[in-house]
């Protein structure tokens, strides 16, 4: 099994199902729970199905194809990818890496809450008020926008345990840490899951709120902000574009099947979104039938659902208890394989660029990204630093940076070409032309739709009621600290031997294309063909 | 619940989870052809 003969210095899965594992792991997250729900309930109900879909296969998987195409050929972090395509586009990787950066920061906040509600749910410590509960008694908000050093014990003591299960993950490495930490949890995530909306759906007013949820209102599909919302919903949810997949993808054997890989994983995304939908609808529809309000009354999203909407209802349930935790573990479970994920961006990241191991790096960049989590979160103020965060790394940054990289790998380098044939090569599901189209056409059209109305509506309206400073500082401030991150990290020069690395993979490719080109001449087709499509 | 809306609800877990079985059985079809780099 050794692979120190040909990559020395790169990690490698073992298997195919222990990638689809991970990939899995890090696409369904905290997003798929309290998002796509209210989304979809929010967007057409039942009529949103259609453009989810039409999203999810002319944009979602399409673009998860981009990303491993781009890792899996230069075997590569996201900065040392875009630089084998161009030299120019290197800062596309920076941005991506410091996007995963920043959000794991704020991220690893929320699964450290997931951990607490945990133990309250035993409890049901929030009492009959769970709001004031979250932001008064645990969170101890201040309610004002700034930076505070006032330091929320019930808060720090979680995100410590958050960061040393993560770093404790990743230091074990790609295969021992990361695939085996999804082979674990994402069976047990599922199987907790499905558990809750069994009970779920035996609640009085389960079938209202189904009912509600998937009710199509036809309308909604002329209205091109619900096809926006369902490309961004797809888009969000799967981790493209922001080094995610590339990185996975660049820790794969040589010969793996990455779009047979990839339909899996963007299929059980969305499987378990749609399986996320009909267990917070049945959970709002008895919360709503014990409050005697109609649905739209108890529906929301993000961490009021989560934290405010299922405390309540919780309360409100026979076995309560149970169902709470039950909930909140899988808020942690889907929460921490998306996280380790985002932290292995920057580790992979730097490990390459400064020529050290993935071991160091993790040290270095992971406790460095520790220490800033332990220090921003979990004070008085850190809710509404997360929350403009949050907004302007999603809506700006990411759909940013996937236009731009899109832009200059597709049109500028016009290296689509070469990526669909890397796919084909190695993969049993083909891709063409149409996958080209949907990469350089459609998926830019839609990305750079979203990112104007995104752009016009912070500079018209702000964010929330956010003060202008507080939006300009952590908002926009934020993504100019990104893309000035990028420059400089970018005018630092590569270890000639990651670069030889790179040059060597590249070469054992062609080596490996031209042997089995020779076999393929010199063996005359198979009588029976099934089974080895490659030979 | 409605009709529509159990056929909606019908539509949508056939198309995704029957797209995940599906996508699951062609990849069980079509396993990895070992490169030499390991294995």
């Amino acid at each position: 099994m050794s692979t120190a003969a040909t990559a020395p210095e790169r990690q490698v899965f073992v298997s195919r199902f222990a990638f689809i594992m991970a990939a899995v792991g890090s696409a369904v997250g905290l997003g798929n729970i309290w998002r796509f729900p209210y989304v979809a309930y929010e967007s057409g109900g039942g009529a949103f199905i259609i453009p989810y879909l039409v999203a999810l296969l002319t944009a979602g998987i399409p673009l998860l194809f981009f990303d491993y195409a781009m890792g899996h050929r230069a075997r590569s972090s996201a900065p040392l990818a875009f630089r084998t395509v161009n030299k120019a586009a290197e800062p596309i990787g920076w941005f991506q890496t410091g996007i995963a950066v920043i959000i794991a920061i704020y991220y690893a906040a929320i699964v450290a809450w997931a951990i607490s509600y945990t133990g309250f749910s035993l409890t049901q410590s929030w009492g009959d008020d769970a709001e004031t509960f979250l932001m008064s008694t645990y969170l101890q908000q201040s309610g004002e926008a700034g930076l505070s050093g006032d330091f929320v014990p019930g808060v720090l003591i979680p995100l410590i345990v958050v960061w040393i299960v993560c770093l404790g993950v990743l230091l074990l490495g790609v295969q021992n840490g990361i695939a085996r930490f999804s082979q674990i949890f994402i069976p047990v995530l599922v199987v907790i899951f499905v558990a809750l909306v069994v009970r779920a759906l035996f609640l009085p007013g389960a079938i209202d709120g189904l009912n509600a949820f998937f009710t199509p209102h036809w309308g909604a599909l002329t209205d091109p902000t619900v096809w926006v919302a369902a490309y961004g919903q797809i888009f969000f949810s799967l981790s493209v574009a922001f080094g995610i997949m590339l990185t996975y993808a660049s820790y794969l054997k040589k010969r793996t099947n990455l779009t047979g890989s990839g339909l899996v994983v963007g299929l059980s995304n969305s499987s378990f979104e749609i399986l996320a939908g009909i267990g917070v609808f049945a959970a709002l529809g008895f919360m709503a039938n014990a409050a005697n309000v109609g649905i739209d009354e108890v529906v929301g999203g993000g961490i009021g659902l989560a934290f405010i909407a299922f405390p309540t209802l919780i309360s409100e349930m026979p076995g309560g208890a149970i169902f709470g935790v039950l909930f909140f573990l899988s808020l942690i479970f889907a929460g921490l394989t998306s996280l380790v994920s985002l932290i292995q961006v920057p580790i992979s990241a730097i490990a390459d660029k400064l020529g050290i191991s993935e071991r160091l790096s993790t040290i270095i960049v992971g406790g460095l990204m520790a220490i800033v989590s332990l220090l921003t979160m979990p004070t008085a103020t850190g809710l509404s630093v997360l929350d403009v965060v949050d907004a302007f790394a999603n809506n700006v940054g990411i759909v940013g940076i996937a236009l731009i990289a899109i832009i200059v790998i597709g049109w500028i380098s016009m290296r689509l070409p070469v990526l669909r044939d890397h796919l084909n090569k190695v993969s049993s599901f083909k891709v063409g032309r149409i996958w080209i189209i949907f990469i350089a056409i459609v998926t830019p059209a839609v990305l750079g739709f979203m990112l104007f109305q995104q752009i016009i509506t912070f500079i018209n309206e702000g964010y929330g009621d956010f003060p202008t400073w507080f939006v300009g500082t952590f908002g926009w401030g934020t993504m100019a600290l990104l893309a000035i991150f990028a420059v400089v990290f970018t005018l630092i020069p590569w270890p000639q031997k990651i670069l030889d690395r790179v040059a060597k993979a590249r070469a054992d490719f062609d080596a490996d294309d031209q042997r089995r080109t020779a076999e393929a001449a010199a063996t005359p087709p198979p009588a029976d063909p099934k089974g080895g499509t490659d030979r | 619940m409605s009709a529509i809306s159990i056929v909606m609800m019908l539509v949508a877990l056939c198309a995704v989870w029957g797209g995940l079985v599906g996508a699951i059985l062609h990849l069980r079809r079509h396993p990895d052809t070992t490169s030499g780099e390991a294995d």
